[in-house]
């Protein structure tokens, strides 16, 4: 077969909502993700971020990276891929996962899918096909094979997120979304087209994620953003829900750790429970990649930790540094998200901080620069470690959610 | 040669019942711990045994010859009391030339053969670069037996490891340690061309530096090998012999397994042959013991492995109780074998041309030039046996005639190079390749073809299949120095002690490799007695 070597013209790819999308983007602002462009903005990041909270969102995740995990040895392969134990995943149901290398750094989160008995979806922010490769030498054979498929661009995929997102839905057709409950999968028909419809998200809010063939990606499009007109739907870029994310205090790769497979400099990488994802850490399951490091860990004694932050005044701690006293004296920890939160009406921030700097409670200050029209200030400001998330309505949880 | 099992309940099982896991078995029970050696074959040994080939025609079935085997063990398990005994030490190495000349070195010293042979500044030349060479031996000899440190941590051991490796080296003097530092990476064609001019000592020389590896004279690292050889020559070495160790058992290989048997039954160990071990059993993220393949479960405190790297970890033990990035390490081992195994047994003593018969009491090579050497190589390199192979041939008959009927001999050859994965397949590859060893072989020696009365020849996938080592190579993986010493067999269990809590290595997969030498599994047996102290 030939190949067209074509792809220099185009070096990103576009996802099956890039038309509607270009169709409504009021500023052009688009960013690669993942060898997709997306929007970063449409309009205002102040509009969209209000949508997340108050009205109904819609998100392309189609470069979400996917792979197909399917097999009899398919459970045995992820429960020794991520820290969490897999064999509790039900059919049908979804869960929040670490995975980590031998020295239990982290190398990336994901949600894993269990789509049938012995069949899998794995999704990631970053591609992962060497690791999983790596991690399925020995699961070979009868009983224990398992076939790995990447399938990102076989799945379109919206995030459907904000207060009003299940009425929504419900008004689209969908009868008995407002059942499912967190973390759980569910199938529809809209005109005659399968959707796979999981109640999770990256807002920490009321939010589905929508998955469907890319031939009807534009026509599901249309339909949601219809049936949501009278609840305020409007689509929504990175920015928006990086807002969002910070305010329920879920990580990003590359924000708030890095790779362990993309680190270069010692010290740099990053343990789940450094990360402050140790409930996602189970030792009493059957054996994971980085057990034996974690464990060392565990019964050691903790150097760092990433923890939420609530900062004095309103201007958001970008990139800050952080020290125990105001002087600046001594160097504690940095900050890796920071962000205004409209919501809680707070300055909050993620921030690595050293032991025993912190302990929920604890004060450290963060060395803040503020641009004057090209006046640098530097303003010490007080912060204090705080539980996370910031943000958790109750709405998020609630089965059947609320009619709005 | 079995013991009842006995109580089912052991401190430490040893998988394989090669000359490792025996030494360690061995050490370990002369250290106080209850013992089982678990052999699946009818007999110990693992690829040091003595077998027949043909009715009435014994062999040392792998390895032939002694030239590394710890004199300190030898010592340490009272071995001579045990049934050990030597029918030839010091052997002489003599080499054909394509021309009908020959050369021997005995006793570090170089004869030229009837018929020209060498070069006069060669034969001057020779006992200078010798003594080189054993300089160099004996600074590295101590590492063989030295537990490898790890590296980037506080403990003392390591450091004091390191330490004295640094301090070994230095200690050569800055002569011997430039040339050391100069020569350690090299092709070994190189360094042979520097000291020498005649084109048969040159192949001689080279061919010990690539026998049973994957190198060619002209591959950098060859000096290494060589020097890890000699360096395992130098631990074989007793009192006041000279630097040519090659040793022949009474009765061949397997009469060293089978003292090393006794000696580790003497201490209290216990030996079951005939029980292939199907899985190891991990209870609560530890080895707690093994499943036979009959169905029958044994535990233990501890499992010692003296199969290869793959089939302890991969095979008997699972991925799914490993580390990813640990496995994938173990799956890329480097660990095809390049050596095959000729047995011949003949009617008459051969006779090579331009050789006296007392030659034969040695060993004899055929690799006439370097040049001629690394051509075999290349065959390797594309799925193609050598069209013309380099030999190290034996006659254990001439020292040792109980292994032959009266009057009768055996023919014990290593071919290199034949290549695991032969393109064209071993199923025809086995004849063609013995009938082109037979042709060769009729031009060194003529009139040897119609004295064969019986043939065998062992390639890589036989290794594999007949001694349960993955890839048929003699030294479980290769030995060159990225996986060698701190990385050996993989970063992670190069110091015996595997990543899963109670299970060890003890077998040539690990530091220092293999040969018959035995070091590996008394280091890994050391290491076994002072983690469980």
């Amino acid at each position: 077969m030939a190949t067209e070597m074509s792809h220099f013209r185009q070096p990103l790819l576009r996802t099956p909502f890039h038309d509607r999308a270009r169709a409504v983007s009021q500023i052009d602002s688009f960013v690669p993700w993942s060898g997709y462009t997306t929007v970063d903005v449409f309009t205002t990041v102040e509009q969209e971020y209000f949508a997340i909270r108050n009205a109904a969102t819609l998100y392309d995740l189609t470069p979400m990276v996917k792979y197909r995990i399917a097999g009899p040895g398919a459970q045995r392969y992820l429960d020794r891929l991520v820290t969490r134990d897999v064999g509790k995943l039900k059919v049908g149901r979804v869960a929040y996962c670490v995975w980590c290398d031998d020295a239990g750094h982290l190398i990336d989160d994901g949600t894993i899918f269990r789509l049938g008995q012995t069949e899998y979806r794995l999704c990631t922010a970053e591609r992962q096909m060497d690791w999983l490769q790596a991690s399925a030498i020995g699961f070979e054979g009868p009983g224990k094979a398992v076939q790995i498929e990447e399938v990102t661009e076989q799945i379109a995929a919206l995030a459907l997120q904000g207060p009003t997102s299940c009425a929504v839905l419900k008004h689209l057709g969908l009868a008995g979304v407002e059942r499912l409950k967190p973390f759980e999968i569910g199938t529809f028909q809209v005109e005659g087209i399968g959707l796979t419809v999981s109640r999770t998200g990256f807002t920490g809010d009321l939010g589905y994620e929508l998955w469907m063939d890319p031939a009807h990606a534009e026509r599901v499009w249309d339909l949601l953003m219809a049936a949501g007109q009278t609840r305020r739907i409007r689509p929504i870029g990175s920015r928006a829900l990086n807002i969002a994310r910070i305010e329920a205090g879920f990580l990003l790769p590359h924000l708030d750790f890095v790779s362990s497979t993309h680190t270069i400099r010692t010290g740099t990488d990053r343990s789940p429970l450094e990360l402050g994802l140790a409930w996602l850490v189970d030792f009493n399951k059957p054996h994971f990649t980085g057990r034996r490091a974690l464990l060392e860990e565990h019964r050691g004694t903790p150097r760092r930790r990433l923890v939420g932050l609530d900062i004095e005044g309103n201007k958001p701690a970008h990139n800050a540094l952080l020290y125990a006293d105001k002087a600046g004296r001594t160097e504690v920890g940095s900050i890796t998200s920071a962000t205004w939160s409209p919501t809680c009406k707070r300055n909050i921030a993620l921030a690595m901080l050293n032991a025993p700097y912190f302990d929920t409670g604890s004060t450290v200050w963060a060395e803040i620069y503020l641009n004057r029209e090209l006046v640098w200030e530097r303003r010490m400001a007080r912060a204090r470690v705080v539980e996370r998330p910031f943000f958790a309505p109750e709405r998020r949880k609630l089965t059947p959610p609320g009619d709005f | 040669m079995s013991t009842p099992a006995g109580a089912s309940r052991y401190d430490c099982i040893v998988i394989g019942g090669g000359h490792n896991g025996l030494v360690c078995a061995a050490y370990l029970a002369r250290g106080g711990r209850k013992v089982l050696v678990l052999e699946a074959a009818s007999t110990v040994g693992g690829a040091a045994v003595t077998r027949e080939f043909a009715p009435g025609f014994q062999v040392s079935a792998a390895a032939h010859l002694l030239h590394s085997m710890s004199a300190s063990i030898i010592e340490d398990l009272q071995l001579s009391s045990h049934g050990l005994s030597m029918v030839a030490s010091q052997m002489p190495t003599t080499a054909l030339g394509d021309d009908g000349t020959a050369l021997t070195i005995r006793a570090g010293r170089l004869e030229s053969g009837a018929g020209a042979g060498c070069a006069s500044a060669d034969i001057e030349a020779y006992p200078g670069y010798a003594a080189l060479m054993d300089r160099l031996a004996d600074a590295l000899h101590p590492v063989l037996g030295t537990v490898p440190p790890r590296l980037g941590t506080d403990r003392w051991v390591d450091r004091r490891t390191l330490m004295q490796l640094g301090w070994r080296i230095r200690r050569l003097g800055r002569h011997d340690m430039r040339e050391l530092l100069r020569i350690g990476g090299m092709a070994v064609h190189d360094l042979l061309k520097d000291h020498f001019q005649t084109p048969l000592l040159q192949g001689a020389l080279g061919f010990d530096a690539v026998l049973g590896t994957n190198f060619g004279p002209r591959s950098p690292g060859s000096v290494f090998t060589l020097l890890y050889r000699l360096a395992g020559a130098a631990g074989a070495r007793s009192k006041g012999s000279g630097s040519d160790t090659l040793m022949q058992p009474r009765g061949g290989l397997g009469a060293l397994t089978a003292a090393l048997a006794k000696s580790a039954q003497a201490a209290g160990a216990g030996i079951r042959t005939g029980s292939p071990v199907q899985s190891i059993v991990v209870r609560d993220y530890r080895a707690a013991g093994v499943v036979l393949e009959s169905g029958e479960t044994i535990s233990a405190d501890a499992v010692i492995s003296n199969a290869d790297p793959q089939t302890t970890f991969l095979r008997l033990l699972g991925a799914e109780h490993l580390d990813a990035g640990f496995v994938r390490r173990v799956a890329h081992l480097r660990n095809r074998g390049l050596a095959a195994k000729l047995h011949l047994a003949l009617s008459d003593l051969p006779k090579f041309t331009g050789v006296k018969p007392e030659a034969l009491a040695g060993r004899v090579l055929i690799t006439p030039t370097l040049e001629y050497l690394e051509r075999a190589f290349n065959h390797s390199k594309y799925g193609e046996y050598s069209s013309a192979p380099a030999l190290e041939i034996t006659v254990p008959t001439v020292n040792d005639p109980t292994l032959a009927p009266a009057g009768r001999h055996v023919l014990s050859a290593v071919v290199q190079y034949a290549p695991y994965g032969l393109a064209a397949g071993w199923d025809s590859g086995r004849q063609s390749l013995t009938a082109l060893v037979l042709q060769m072989l009729e031009r060194y020696a003529p009139g040897i073809g119609a004295t064969v009365t019986a043939s065998q020849l062992l390639a890589p996938p036989d290794i594999e299949r007949e001694f349960r080592i993955t890839g048929g190579h003699w030294h479980h993986a290769e030995l060159a120095l990225d996986q060698f010493f701190l990385v050996r067999p993989v970063p992670g269990a190069a110091q015996y002690a595997a990543p899963l809590e109670g299970l060890y290595l003890c077998g040539a997969g690990c530091h220092p490799g293999g040969g018959v030498m035995g070091a590996a599994g008394r280091n890994a047996a050391r290491q076994v007695l002072e983690r469980a102290a």
